[in-house]
């Protein structure tokens, strides 16, 4: 109840915030992409029209998991608002956990609502929605996942600004995880693929859950490889969230 | 029954800035609070008050020693049910209405839904915020902010309350109905710890206080006790003294002033007093006032946390 309460908390006060401002970005985006695109391209609106429309709807959750993630703890310690709940019986685990189910809620709405705009958009212009979409759109959210909880690791000991650096570098990595074990392994040097290696393993591994190029092209993708990724984000973002509570535990709330 | 509170040899010590240099915020703290007393902590700036709170309530963790609210050690979640916090200037989130902010609160303390409501109607009504119950609270002034921090630790209707600075900011009015509220809350069996700078609260509140200064209680005690001087003092009006009784009198006297061909004087002890009476009988001068003075809460708050020359400073 009580981690419910801060999930629903934070949820209410991002909601009231401005990230919603956000989705009307994107619908203006969409409809201008879909138009100028359409003439530019023809023949080829449709593609057009469901390429940018995942992009968009990838960019801008990633956008809400960095800007607000990154603020998630430091902004309660610099508001002094986290005083006030921490003194009451709650473990500081708790209110960890709470702070990061409430910003992927937030998250969670804003995607199916971005979803929901994107499907009438496919709709409208006679395109055929295939169950890919759904799935391309549950590993953005689960991609989007793991972010917000880098963002949540990174808050919990440094400041916004930097927090949001550290998230971007190792978003960037997470997509070229698969790259550089490649290289490490065709690399002479031993120590190079040792830290190749090592870094494959520690950093999420991101390109797993971009899957937008397929779909939109109808590529086949075996029904394991969006379970596995789906396990896999999971666990990694549950690693991330009790990492996050141990610093966090041990915080002195200045 | 045992104190509300208790900290035996607190040390906090901070590590600050690029070089990673030491700070010390408390520097051994000894303390006892009894159960339904007013306390107040008082201290000039960066004296360590809001880091003792701090650690009392779970924020920080102390260097060294111990502290313990009704019995039990602090960040026990069974005392974080019993204790109640008014933070220094208080922050909340800013898009809630005051109803749902404080139904929040209720359920960290896991109240039913079926109670919620009904604690907070009637927080509402006792801070006389009830007719801004649906406003955001950025949309609320300071004073109404306080009240409704002073509701939000109400809310579990705590044993013992900690309030930070509860005065400041505040206009006299305000200043004046956090007073009577304290005084309500003592009668209701609380015990009410708060920090302040502003001596004229807690000589109108306190039941005992302590004074911290640079991370150390150097006084502690009865408000009656420390505004009963040590050694009796009178203040004297004489007129029509001659020379030579003046240069006598000016051997006794700590302070003698002339104000208008009247001599005002500030007498120690009754031996000096008894002398000073005789030297201006003597004289053939005139008495045309004698007074018993009592010091004020702000001139031991002075005397306190002004080093004492020679007096080494911990660091």
């Amino acid at each position: 109840m009580k981690t419910w309460a801060i999930c629903l908390n934070t949820f209410r006060e991002t909601v009231r915030d401005k990230v919603f401002i956000l989705l009307v970005v994107f619908a203006l985006i969409m409809i201008i992409a879909s138009r100028i695109f359409g003439f530019l391209s023809i023949g080829q609106e449709l593609k057009i029209v469901e390429d940018v429309g995942l992009a968009s709807i990838s960019v801008f959750s990633l956008l809400v998991a960095v800007f607000v993630g990154t603020t998630l703890v430091h902004k309660e310690i610099d508001k002094r608002t986290v005083y006030t709940i921490v003194s009451k019986p709650i473990h500081r685990y708790q209110f960890v956990i709470g702070k990061y189910a409430g910003l992927n809620l937030t998250i969670l709405v804003n995607m199916v609502v971005m979803g929901l705009f994107f499907y009438l958009l496919v709709r409208l212009m006679h395109g055929t929605w295939s169950s890919g979409f759904d799935m391309a759109i549950a590993l953005i959210y689960v991609e989007v996942m793991v972010v917000t909880g880098l963002a949540l690791l990174f808050s919990t000991f440094a400041s916004p600004t930097l927090s949001a650096i550290f998230t971007f570098l190792v978003y960037i990595a997470g997509h070229l995880s698969n790259d550089m074990m490649f290289f490490g392994a065709r690399s002479q040097n031993i120590f190079v693929n040792i830290i190749t290696t090592g870094l494959y393993y520690i950093l999420p591994n991101l390109s797993r859950f971009n899957v937008k190029n397929e779909v939109v092209h109808g590529l086949p993708i075996p029904p394991n490889f969006y379970v596995y990724s789906i396990l896999y984000g999971l666990l990694y973002c549950i690693m991330l969230v009790i990492v996050s509570s141990f610093i966090f535990e041990r915080k002195n709330l200045k | 029954m045992g104190y509300a509170i208790e900290i035996v040899g607190l040390k906090k010590t901070y590590r600050s800035g690029v070089r990673r240099r030491s700070v010390t915020a408390l520097n051994g703290l000894d303390l006892c609070v009894n159960r339904n007393e007013i306390f107040g902590f008082l201290g000039p700036n960066g004296a360590g008050k809001t880091t003792t709170l701090k650690i009392l309530l779970g924020l920080l963790f102390p260097t060294a020693g111990s502290a313990r609210v009704l019995g039990k050690p602090v960040g026990d979640l069974s005392v974080k049910a019993k204790v109640g916090f008014l933070p220094e200037n208080p922050y909340f989130y800013e898009y809630l209405t005051c109803r749902e902010l404080l139904d929040f609160y209720c359920r960290l303390f896991s109240i039913q839904k079926s109670e919620r409501g009904k604690r907070i109607d009637r927080l509402l009504a006792r801070v006389s915020l009830d007719h801004v119950a649906n406003r955001q609270v950025r949309k609320l002034s300071h004073g109404m902010l306080q009240r409704l921090g002073i509701a939000q630790s109400l809310i579990n209707d705590p044993e013992v309350l900690f309030l930070d600075e509860p005065m400041a900011g505040l206009d006299p009015v305000g200043r004046r109905t956090i007073r009577e509220m304290i005084h309500e809350l003592k009668a209701e069996g609380k015990t009410i710890f708060f920090s302040s700078h502003i001596l004229q609260d807690a000589e109108l509140l306190c039941d005992h206080v302590g004074i911290l200064r640079e991370g150390r209680l150097v006084n502690t005690g009865t408000l009656q006790e420390m505004l009963t001087p040590k050694l009796a003092s009178y203040e004297a009006v004489v007129t029509d003294i001659p020379e030579d009784a003046i240069e006598e009198l000016s051997h006794i006297a700590t302070k003698l002033e002339k104000r208008e061909e009247r001599f005002h004087l500030l007498i120690n002890g009754t031996e000096n007093l008894r002398r000073m009476e005789r030297i201006v009988a003597q004289s053939g001068g005139l008495m045309d006032s004698l007074s018993k003075t009592r010091g004020t809460l702000e001139d031991h708050f002075i005397e306190f946390i002004n080093p004492q020359p020679g007096e080494a400073v911990n660091k």
